[in-house]
């Protein structure tokens, strides 16, 4: 990563369909990411959103139709490898209530077969980064975080080893609208600083236009885009 | 005071058996984790599988213990008297609560949690170590808990098939009908309950997750404790003699006596004897000398017959004998000279109501069969030669149907009135004890049953001297003499040892 775009798409969706217990969520769709870039993804609930970044980690894969990542189909990815080069945020954050806020953060790089300082370094670097200082919050329990909080640890937990690709399902989704803008604001921050590819999903119009390079709304089945730097 | 007394006295005793107690407790736990963690991981992960193995485990746990030892007495490899099968038993009922608190500790975790574990590229091997075990920890930890607890009561059952552990004392505390010594078994059980909640209940409060945590080594050292005391137990246990001679008895008194008379006597002549006493009915010890898990113990012609062989009863004591050793022989059994004295059934009453209605015979009963209440041991009630015999010959109708109880229980229901006539032993040191009558059997219904000692014959072709030592024994204990060592036992509560040693002491 240069931080400049590169002219392959980054991740490619071909003509892809997917349904789910009988009903078609995407049909025909395509999208093609360039490195660097920022996309948003809004529509109602429902419309597949999430189901299009699980397509791309391959935590789901398409009926019909390909997903690319990197120039190579999802399938023949090994989903590990594929998973672990692709940060991803949930909508329900889903921290792990039995470590620290340290070693949350730390978990993709031990699965990556770091040492031990190398991590501690690299967790306490995304904390500072994230806004919370490891000095308090390291070694603290999920528990004892406020929802804003946890929210930035499930990002720096996202950006461990710093994937390729992130993906965001609704990062911001559950929050109080101050520290919503003040998360809004750390990732711009975070993004001039790390140049990743983000896909993220949002419900809130003005977050997509705020945060994204471009905005798609899913609808029907497809992604229509609406040229979000004209807008700006 | 007595209960303290007791406890002083027989400090190695307890000490052993609460060793022996725990021993088949850890045992069975250790493996019933072993079997029940990965049963509860695959219940929750395949739900297709899980459910009809968490139904067989509910169903192993209906069970009644006593049943469940019966059932698997006569199995190949875990059957036969012993600690093996008790630590079976005992595995069978802790599989359920480990499998269903895995199952349910696992299922349990927040769904996101997982999701994001996947997402982050975990195998799954790593998601179930990295975070569905330490998630459902505590849960696991609660079913471990719950096992012990129930093992450690259940365990009391083992006595019976001769397992050892504290319910020695409280199925010796019932057939001396000793409320003291029933609590000096009962007790330290309770209190060995009581500990390992509490030990049990601190760690899963400790594994609760975003606690202060015990460190990574604090569950294998906890682990590796158990298992170093199970093994020392076990090792303990193992190591006897190899070469011993295994003396059985049934579970009430007079068996007791005997089966110490038998082991003091091989003891005298300088053999190593084990100690298998107190091992349920005829039918187990029948079973266990039979599957050579016992060497000997003392049977009654009139049981071998009737019980064991199943023959028609036989009123002559020396036709009775030759049948008896007959039959035996061709199982490869020697039935020795008998010891003397004839334990036949006695049918019983209170003293006062002897004395008051002039009841003399078993015939005499029929003038209070419309207001009397029968009260039997399950053996008298069930046998041929036992009640329904009884009731054709002497033309006996009992208006209320017999109550059935643990025979240990029939003396004291007779005492204390809450049933008026009952089957005893006639050399029961508690008639007199209790102030007991005996009826005369006047129709001479009952059959012989003199005692004899029952001895695997591949042991008297090895040990030449057991047949001579037992051989002394011969028609030396009369009536007399095996009721006054009942009443030692029952009544003035001696030692059983003590009781053996003095009358050994006396007759040779």
């Amino acid at each position: 990563m240069d931080g400049t775009p590169h002219d392959a798409p980054v991740v490619s969706l071909a003509d892809v369909r997917f349904a789910h217990d009988g009903r078609t969520v995407l049909d025909g769709l395509s999208l093609d990411v360039a490195a660097g870039e920022s996309i948003a993804l809004v529509g109602r609930s429902g419309a597949g959103k999430s189901t299009l970044l699980k397509l791309i980690n391959r935590l789901l894969l398409p009926d019909a139709g390909t997903v690319t990542v990197d120039g190579r189909d999802t399938r023949a990815w090994d989903p590990i490898a594929l998973r672990r080069r692709t940060g991803y945020v949930l909508q329900e954050i889903g921290l792990f209530p039995h470590l620290t806020v340290e070693e949350n953060v730390a978990l993709v790089p031990r699965l990556e077969g770091w040492s031990e300082t190398r991590r501690r370094a690299r967790a306490h670097e995304l904390l500072e980064l994230v806004g919370l200082p490891p000095a308090e919050f390291a070694a603290r329990w999920p528990r004892e975080l406020s929802g804003g909080q946890r929210q930035r640890v499930g990002v720096a937990r996202a950006l461990a080893v710093d994937p390729p690709i992130v993906l965001m399902d609704e990062p911001f989704g559950a929050l109080d609208a101050i520290t919503r803008q003040e998360l809004r604001s750390e990732f711009q921050r975070i993004r001039r600083h790390l140049r990743q590819t983000v896909i993220f999903v949002t419900h809130d119009m003005d977050e997509a236009f705020a945060l994204g390079d471009r905005v798609g709304v899913l609808e029907g089945g497809r992604l229509t885009f609406t040229p979000a730097a004209a807008a700006r | 005071m007595r209960l303290l007394n007791f406890w002083l006295t027989h400090r190695a005793e307890l000490g052993a058996m609460i060793e022996r107690h725990l021993f088949l407790v850890l045992w069975s736990t250790l493996v019933a984790t072993a079997i029940g963690l990965p049963a509860g991981i695959i219940a929750a992960h395949r739900p297709r599988i899980g459910r009809p193995l968490l139904a067989a485990a509910s169903i192993a746990q209906t069970i009644p213990s006593l049943a469940l030892l019966g059932f698997l007495l006569p199995l190949p490899f875990i059957g036969g008297i012993g600690p093996r099968i008790a630590i079976v038993a005992l595995i069978l009922y802790a599989l359920l609560p480990i499998v269903r608190s895995t199952a349910t500790g696992l299922r349990s975790i927040d769904p996101a949690v997982l999701d994001a574990g996947v997402a982050m590229g975990m195998t799954p091997r790593q998601l179930l170590w990295l975070v569905e075990l330490p998630l459902a920890l505590p849960s696991i930890v609660s079913g471990i808990r719950i096992a012990t607890i129930v093992g450690i009561g259940t365990a009391t059952i083992a006595a019976a098939i001769g397992a050892g552990g504290l319910g020695e004392y409280i199925f010796r505390g019932l057939s001396m009908v000793d409320s003291t010594v029933i609590l000096a078994g009962a007790i330290p059980a309770a209190v060995l309950a009581l500990v390992a909640d509490g030990v049990l209940t601190w760690v899963e409060r400790r594994l609760a997750p975003g606690r202060q945590r015990l460190s990574r080594a604090a569950p294998v050292a906890i682990a590796a404790a158990a298992l170093l005391v199970a093994t020392l137990a076990a090792a303990e246990i193992g190591a006897a003699h190899p070469d011993a001679i295994v003396i059985g008895s049934k579970n009430f008194t007079e068996q007791v006596v005997l089966g110490e008379l038998l082991a003091q006597t091989l003891e005298r002549r300088g053999l190593t004897v084990t100690r298998r006493l107190n091992l349920g009915g005829s039918f187990i010890c029948d079973r266990a000398v039979r599957s050579g898990d016992i060497d000997a113990y003392v049977e009654y012609t009139g049981t071998a017959l009737a019980a064991i062989l199943k023959q028609p009863i036989v009123k002559d004591p020396e036709a009775a004998f030759g049948t008896v050793r007959d039959a035996y022989s061709r199982a490869g059994l020697s039935v020795l000279q008998p010891l003397g004295f004839n334990n036949t059934f006695a049918i019983v009453i209170r003293g006062a109501d002897a004395t008051a209605l002039g009841l003399k015979t078993i015939d005499d009963l029929r003038r209070v069969e419309a207001q009397w209440r029968p009260g039997f041991g399950y053996e008298f009630a069930e046998r041929t030669d036992g009640y329904a015999g009884l009731a054709s010959t002497y033309g006996l109708h009992f208006t209320t149907p017999p109550r059935v109880m643990d025979l240990d229980l029939v003396y004291r229901a007779l005492a204390t009135r809450q049933v008026d006539v009952i089957a005893g032993d006639a050399t029961s040191g508690l008639i007199k004890a209790l102030d007991l009558a005996m009826l005369q059997d006047n129709r001479g219904y009952f059959p012989p049953y003199y005692a004899v000692p029952i001895v695997r014959s591949a042991v008297l072709l090895a040990h030449p001297e057991v047949r001579e030592a037992f051989a002394q024994l011969a028609g030396r204990i009369s009536e007399n003499d095996m009721r006054a060592m009942n009443a030692a036992v029952d009544v003035d509560h001696r030692d059983v040892g003590a009781t053996v040693r003095e009358f050994l002491m006396r007759v040779q």
